[in-house]
């Protein structure tokens, strides 16, 4: 295929994802303002700025860190390229180019989606509550990731996307982690308060992950436990350690289609191999922040193996 | 007050063609109409099919107005254009061919050689070359007005890269999603053989240097291109790449394509960015379009170009005053459509008669397209006409200049039931080792009451185009 088609598809995927991940964001950020403030916290919202990376620039722009500039800010401002307003933009853009490597559903899915942010741009902005705007984030996101699972065609654009998929997740999940850092770093005895583990669930719940959770370790809530479960766990869907490996499957898929191995596929089993070995108190040793920071960079050089060896078409 | 052909109605009778459609449009209730056109509206727009205006801004989205009343042929009117239009895409095939070989036409003073030779269209860069087949223009778009029952006319030929076939297709694909109860009762003939046709017709003329299965791309100037749907749309139903410029590069004697696998030979392209833009060693040194040393490959006999540069000097509304006399020519056969009467500004006594009834025709730039640069006389305001005539005056040679038609009118969709609109008429022939033409083409109509001009970037809209089976 085309190195710049399967470029549009890596970038649908990564911007579906990223949209998600936006709403998940303005998801925790909004639960965890319920909560009273304590003297001594950094804003809540701050913490989610921090996560996504995009604090200086809102603060430009907005100044106050209030929930309705951040419910601006996160889904619809067309300035943050990382708001589910622009990823979606972007996301069906990409798969206006690449319309003939899609099959209608994902069109439509991702057509459809975009029609009905215009629509909801164009509505008062007092009609649309902040839950209604994840639901609807989280939910386009899933059917545009049905439809692909369902209708295509499990050749290279398929590998493209769901390499796409893996690598924006493990990335999106270290960050929404690092949410829980920012908040909790204040106050070391806070670790394993009733404030502490609520903050936990919460951070859980932004990924639809708190009853698999419980289905998967029982009793209570501990930073321990959660973050076995987002780093370690292959069981859990947007995992670390899952991810990785989905890029590793998809790298090795690529590379057997083609017939030839890559920096991309070498660099994503280095990572795997690495978390495959680590345990939870390595991590905590290293610390929780120390260690996120850099596998999201990590992440990043795999990010770029991959555009080197496939994207980029300069290859002879 | 000029009286126009009414495709459906002849007085209180409802022509042949039209019969089935009689009773569909009396006990159509208005609710239902526009619930129908609603229902359309959105499936064009999931869809996708858009189309965005140059110059205009606005909405990138906006989607070309559909009319749910169909046009209809019957068998016998299209075994008639049919004739008519493989003739003419034959003789401007040879044309091409001829000229950019010893030039017996010119030699023969049929045609002026200025008109060829100087004219902006014409190719330096091909002189000498026969493409494959001898086929330079393989999709020919002619464009075809109606006055009479029997009264067909060509407006202007496409030689290049016509657009709106998608549109010929996807209209059939929503009636028939629509209506299906319509289809059932008339016998319609299918368009949708048009995809796989036009590969074959690709296939048919790769180059000399290919062996086995050509590999074929439609090569598009991008995303921000107002017809880049159509090329996406047809990229996918042929099963063949969609590239741009970027995504191509040469190497020796042969133009490959950047693929996750490395290079990949291509064969066959089918264009729709202009002459100007394919090859900035050759053509346009500024133009990030295009392919460095395209055409060397190209007439190196490694890649198969569609359509071949250089096939604009064929449509050139100067050198369209030709056509019938290129029929005679290379066919030695009479005409089957018959050229509008034009007058040449750049002839002194043309000019002067244009300059003298501006108020009754319809002036057009040699060079536009697109319903741009055009006058309308009768219609005009009197600045309109005064720009024009200063226009005319200072580049005479740059307009010709036609009596304003009495277009035909078929039974539209308006807001306040149905009512007649102006429409014409673009089939798609395809020139390749054959030459074949689907029953069936874009109907465009202008949905402004009393409009003459049927641009989709003047307020036009589409209509479904029916030929019915014998």
């Amino acid at each position: 295929m085309l190195s710049r088609t399967a470029d549009n598809l890596y970038w649908i995927a990564r911007y579906i994802e990223r949209a998600e991940t936006a709403a998940r964001l303005l998801e925790v950020g909004a639960r965890i303002a319920l909560l009273p403030s304590a003297a001594g916290y950094r804003n809540e919202w701050d913490s989610l700025l921090s996560a996504s990376g995009t604090a200086s620039a809102f603060s430009e722009k907005y100044g106050e860190a209030i929930q309705r500039n951040l419910e601006s800010w996160f889904f619809f401002d067309r300035d943050n390229p990382s708001s589910v307003a622009s990823c979606i933009t972007n996301a069906r853009e990409n798969a206006r180019i690449v319309r003939t490597a899609l099959t209608s559903q994902v069109w439509d899915a991702l057509n459809t989606a975009f029609q009905e942010l215009k629509a909801m741009e164009r509505r008062p902005r007092s009609q649309l509550a902040l839950s209604q705007l994840t639901e609807w984030a989280t939910r386009n996101s899933a059917l545009v990731r049905g439809c692909i699972d369902a209708t295509l065609l499990r050749n290279d654009g398929w590998d493209f996307l769901n390499l796409g998929f893996n690598l924006e997740r493990a990335d999106n999940t270290a960050r929404l982690m690092d949410v829980k850092y920012y908040v909790l770093l204040p106050r070391a005895d806070f670790v394993g308060s009733g404030l502490d583990n609520y903050q936990w669930t919460t951070l859980l719940r932004s990924m639809s992950a708190h009853r698999a959770f419980h289905w998967a370790y029982g009793g209570d809530v501990t930073s321990d436990k959660i973050a076995d479960f987002l780093i370690l766990n292959r069981q859990c869907p947007r995992g670390l350690i899952t991810c990785v490996d989905g890029m590793n499957k998809h790298l090795d898929q690529l590379a057997t289609a083609y017939g030839k191995s890559n920096d991309a596929q070498v660099k994503a089993k280095h990572l795997l191999t690495e978390l495959s070995g680590l345990t939870v108190s390595d991590i905590f040793e290293e610390g929780l922040h120390e260690f996120l920071t850099r596998f999201i960079r990590d992440v990043a050089t795999l990010g770029a193996a991959v555009h080197e060896s496939y994207l980029n078409g300069d290859q002879r | 007050m000029t009286t126009y052909f009414n495709e459906m109605f002849l007085g209180n009778k409802v022509r042949e063609p039209y019969r089935g459609l009689k009773d569909w449009m009396a006990t159509m209730p208005a609710e239902l109409r526009q619930m129908k056109q609603a229902e359309a509206e959105d499936l064009f727009r999931r869809i996708g099919i858009t189309f965005a205006v140059y110059g205009e801004g606005g909405d990138p989205d906006r989607l070309i107005p559909f009319d749910m009343f169909p046009r209809v042929f019957s068998a016998q009117e299209w075994f008639k254009l049919e004739r008519g239009i493989k003739q003419r895409a034959r003789a401007l095939n040879a044309f091409l061919v001829d000229v950019y070989g010893r030039g017996e036409i010119v030699r023969a003073g049929r045609i002026p050689a200025h008109l060829v030779y100087q004219n902006e269209a014409y190719e330096k860069a091909v002189v000498g070359f026969v493409p494959p087949k001898g086929v330079y223009s393989h999709i020919v778009g002619i464009d075809l007005v109606r006055t009479g029952p029997d009264e067909f006319f060509v407006l202007e030929d496409n030689c290049r890269t016509p657009s709106g076939v998608s549109y010929m297709l996807e209209n059939r694909e929503i009636m028939m999603r629509m209506f299906p109860d319509l289809f059932r009762e008339n016998r319609i003939e299918p368009v949708d053989s048009y995809p796989e046709l036009l590969r074959h017709t690709l296939a048919s003329v790769a180059p000399s240097k290919c062996n086995g299965d050509p590999t074929i791309a439609i090569l598009t100037p991008g995303h921000f291109n107002s017809a880049y749907y159509e090329h996406s749309f047809l990229a996918d139903l042929m099963g063949v790449e969609l590239v741009e410029g970027q995504d191509l590069f040469v190497e020796g004697e042969f133009v490959y394509m950047r693929t996750t696998e490395g290079p990949k030979r291509l064969d066959v392209i089918y264009r729709r960015i202009d002459d100007a833009f394919i090859d900035p060693l050759c053509f346009r040194p500024d133009s990030m379009l295009g392919v460095p040393g395209l055409m060397d490959v190209y007439r190196s006999g490694g890649v198969s170009i569609c359509s071949a540069p250089g096939a604009g000097v064929a449509d050139d509304k100067a050198v369209y005053t030709f056509v019938p006399e290129m029929i005679r020519f290379y066919l030695g056969e009479e005409p089957i459509l018959n050229n509008v009467p034009t007058w040449q500004c750049g002839k002194a006594d043309d000019c002067k008669y244009v300059l003298d009834h501006l108020n009754e025709l319809v002036v057009k730039e040699v060079h536009g397209s697109g319903g741009y640069g055009m006058l309308v006389g009768p219609k005009a305001t009197k600045e309109m006409v005064e720009t024009f005539r200063a226009k005319i005056t200072s580049h005479p040679e740059n307009y010709i200049a036609q009596p304003t038609l009495a277009l035909s009118t078929t039974p539209t969709f308006v807001e306040e039931g149905v009512a007649p609109r102006h429409v014409d008429l673009r089939p798609y022939c395809l020139v390749g080792e054959r030459i074949e033409l689907v029953p069936g083409g874009l109907t465009r109509v202008a949905l402004t009451e009393g409009s003459l001009v049927v641009n989709s970037s003047q307020g036009g809209g589409v209509k479904d185009t029916w030929v019915l089976a014998e």
